[in-house]
């Protein structure tokens, strides 16, 4: 690991946690959320159908949501052992917000997830109904304590310094800071749109496979329709995020932009592409639509913003980096939209679930929203550089005084340990997902109580054992 | 100062980390148990017998970091940097559990003996490493100040000691009686039968490992004899071992009656709270043993406050659920059954 300093690798492997972790939440928000439409629409209706695919998705809920459990653990430790100097610099409202969040997927898990998971025949179905909304709404509850905890360190109000750290001056202002509302949004809406599009081409690739029964061609619908909301409602909660951090971090949208410096009056270009380079100041092959950039930051056609030289070089983030990630990012966004005009199109023409190439494109971009989201994760977190709580406690600073070697140590435990791990749970997950929906027989159902082999309360014991290799519960 | 916040802060940790070590603690006996059972039924009937009331106890461990977090910053981050090693050992061992408890069931045949190991080696790895964190914490934490706030001065090899070993040993032997008396009470037959000859040795081995660490303590730490063998503080550790006698005879008896039920876990329970109550008020109130006491290391007021409110009531409410999961699992657990 020779030529990583601690802070790159203590960087790095807060990157890999966080990175690996935030994908299960992400699918457990939008999938407790399309659980509890889904029920809803079964209580209204009565139809099966409803209740088939509540059955399917709620297994694959509940494996997710514990595999979200345990990767969670160590980033509740990783502050504390990695970041030494934020931790007492910012504990005092990081760390109470994180705790309510805990509190809050503690309460969770504690009470309804259980109901939801064994209760369909130990409880009536308007009370099952409610324990599904319950979680959906808790899930959404931890990421507004997640989202406000990260918004503060990117947009911080409503503290004081006391003695060096950080206090709470006014917990509201601390909470409801400029960008919290912003970020929550366009994270809310990005797990949506990331689970439509996990759900979308798990019922293509069923359908690609004539597996074509009301069941899957129900997901593979109701999918589309929350694409065709929340792909174009994405974008215009991204130009809003993006114009408020404009606001109060000009040097992150300079650096996701390319953008040195203002030639005299001349309006932006936009730069499609590009190769910053932080050395030499300057961008490599680039690619550029004069007057784009004023319209899309200013929404004027010759508005200016400030450039990178506008900052001292120290303060300055890796724009080599975001102007990518940045740039995936809305890639992905637009590719989700173009995907789901098609499929209204085809809808329109009869043929959304029979057009081979609508249902090959839209398998292939399953996994699109969740890159999107890690995507924009990485543009906003590695544009808040060199801060680690913005414009008041740099990361060089945050870091623990740890040997290089003994950082090496844990990241390579980190990367081999959850490879061998996450893999196997992600290969189950696919083998679930593979199985497909079936007709759902309540009567046969696992209730679980004194001497059941293995009930309750386990978010992973909602599923039958022994999947078996070609996907059909035994 | 009306309420002192930080010991209210401290009483909840100390609750909540004891909860982890009371409900993992069988659960990690039980992984520690399994090469002493080769049959793969009594296997699921061991694991049976937690499957139903695991899942909240990880949670329990998140719960205690983050409120340490969020109370006491300060102890957080030094003592989180000063047990580097050992806690990220340990948090790999509980992936490794937990994801084992979970798909040992799911796996065909041919694949479970990969989550037998891990289930085995998982159980094995944390608990030795709470021990050692345990021994390291106790055993005090080197500080020095500098302009950003005091720090750990130690490095990250400093836990491989005798002391912590040995406490990450004597912890493993607590796990596995705890586990041990655990299937006592929830099983029957030639595996209930097999664990009552177990139990004898382990308990004899706890008592060993509970003197060795009582005799340590204070020849390592002249700090804890001070305190330990002055008035007043003797008033407070007086009944402390007397007690444990108590414990030991009442474990030793329980196991030689015919049909021992509660006895043994219950006797077994009592002697790692009083293990555990004994280390904390020989630390108290320093959070970070010797120097840092839990004012010093506390979050302003208004963060204790914030989050308390919302603890007071919340944790309640998961203490009453647990005992109902509890209450709806008893019984025993039997051979073969619940397979659909």
């Amino acid at each position: 690991m020779s030529g990583f300093t601690a802070l790159d690798l203590a960087r790095i492997q807060f990157g890999f946690t966080v990175s690996f972790h935030i994908i299960f939440p992400a699918l457990s928000i939008g999938l407790a959320s399309y659980l509890a439409v889904l029920e809803l629409c079964w209580l209204r209706t009565k139809r099966e159908v409803y209740s088939d695919l509540y059955h399917f998705w709620l297994k694959i809920f509940a494996v997710n949501f514990g595999i979200g459990v345990v990767s969670g653990i160590v980033l509740a430790y990783q502050f504390g052992t990695n970041w030494n100097f934020f931790s007492q610099f910012a504990g005092g409202i990081t760390g109470p917000l994180l705790t309510d969040e805990v509190l809050t997927a503690f309460f969770l898990e504690a009470g309804f997830l259980g109901v939801m998971l064994f209760g369909w025949n130990r409880v009536g179905p308007a009370l099952h109904c409610f324990a599904s909304v319950m979680v959906a709404i808790g899930t959404l509850i931890s990421t507004t304590w997640i989202l406000a905890s990260n918004s503060f360190m990117q947009t911080p109000r409503g503290y004081a310094i006391e003695n060096g750290v950080l206090v709470p001056a006014d917990w509201l202002e601390v909470i409801f800071n400029p960008s919290f509302p912003f970020r929550l949004l366009h994270m809310s809406v990005g797990a949506f749109l990331a689970t439509a599009m996990v759900v979308a081409a798990v019922g293509a690739w069923h359908l690609l496979r004539k597996n074509d029964i009301p069941a899957v061609r129900t997901m593979f619908s109701m999918a589309m329709w929350m694409l065709l909301v929340t792909a174009p409602l994405q974008a215009l909660l991204g130009d809003a995020h993006g114009i408020n951090t404009l606001e109060h971090q000009p040097a992150k949208i300079a650096g996701v932009e390319g953008h040195w410096q203002n030639q005299g009056d001349e309006p932006l270009p936009l730069i499609v592409f590009a190769i910053p380079d932080m050395e030499n100041e300057t961008n490599h092959f680039q690619i550029a639509i004069p007057r784009m950039g004023s319209w899309i930051l200013t929404h004027t056609w010759g508005g200016q913003i400030k450039g990178l030289k506008d900052f001292p070089k120290e303060d300055r983030p890796d724009a080599t980096i975001i102007f990518f990630t940045f740039r995936a990012m809305v890639g992905l966004g637009m590719a989700m939209i173009g995907l789901a005009l098609w499929a209204a199109w085809q809808r329109h023409r009869h043929a959304m679930y029979s057009s081979p190439w609508l249902l090959r494109a839209t398998t292939v971009m399953g996994p699109a929203g969740l890159i999107a989201i890690l995507a924009g994760w990485y543009t906003t977190e590695i544009g808040r550089q060199p801060w680690v709580v913005y414009g008041l406690l740099r990361t060089k600073d945050a870091v623990s005084a740890h040997a290089v070697g003994t950082l090496a140590l844990s990241l390579g435990l980190f990367i081999v340990v959850y490879a061998f791990v996450f893999g196997v749970a992600i290969t189950y997950i696919f083998r679930l997902m593979r199985s497909g929906p079936a007709r759902y027989d309540a009567a046969h159902a696992a209730t679980g109580g004194p001497g059941q082999a293995h009930t309750p309360s386990r978010p992973l014991s909602a599923v039958p054992d022994q999947i078996s290799t070609n996907g059909s519960a035994q | 100062m009306g309420i002192d916040l930080s010991s209210i802060w401290a009483v909840i940790i100390f609750i909540g980390v004891f909860m982890y070590v009371v409900m993992d603690g069988f659960d990690l006996g039980i992984g520690m148990l399994y090469p002493f059972v080769p049959d793969r039924h009594e296997r699921d009937v061991m694991m049976n017998t937690v499957a139903p009331v695991w899942d909240g106890n990880e949670t329990w461990l998140v719960l205690g970091g983050a409120a340490l977090f969020a109370a006491f910053p300060r102890a957080y981050a030094i003592v989180l940097s000063a047990l580097y090693l050992p806690l990220i050992f340990m948090l790999l061992g509980l992936i490794f559990r937990g994801i084992a408890f979970e798909f040992r069931f799911k796996a065909l045949d041919h694949e479970r003996h990969i989550w037998d190991k891990a289930f085995i080696g998982g159980s094995l790895t944390a608990a030795f490493f709470q021990g050692v964190s345990l021994g390291v914490y106790v055993h005090g934490i080197a500080v020095v100040s500098t302009p950003a706030g005091p720090q750990y001065a130690g490095g990250a090899l400093d836990w491989l000691q005798p002391f912590p070993i040995m406490c990450g040993l004597g912890v493993m032997v607590a796990y596995t009686l705890l586990g041990c008396t655990w299937l006592i009470l929830r099983t029957e037959g030639a595996l209930q039968k097999r664990m009552l000859t177990t139990a004898r040795p382990l308990a004899l081995l706890l008592v060993v490992a509970i003197i060795a660490v009582s005799i340590w303590t204070p020849l390592a730490d002249p700090d804890v004899a001070a305190r330990w063998f002055t008035m007043p503080g003797m008033l407070w550790f007086a009944p402390v071992p007397v007690l444990v006698v108590v414990g030991v005879v009442l474990l030793l008896r329980s196991l030689a009656g015919d049909a021992p039920l509660h006895g043994p876990f219950l006797a077994s329970l009592g002697l790692i709270f009083l293990g555990y109550t004994g280390l904390a008020i020989s630390i108290w109130p320093n959070i970070v043993p010797p120097t840092i006491s839990i004012w010093a290391a506390a979050s302003p007021p208004a963060s204790q406050g914030f989050t308390l409110f919302g603890t007071l009531v919340i944790l309640p409410i998961i203490l009453g659920y647990s005992c109902f999961s509890y209450y709806v699992f008893r019984g025993k657990v039997k051979l073969g059954e619940g397979y659909h």
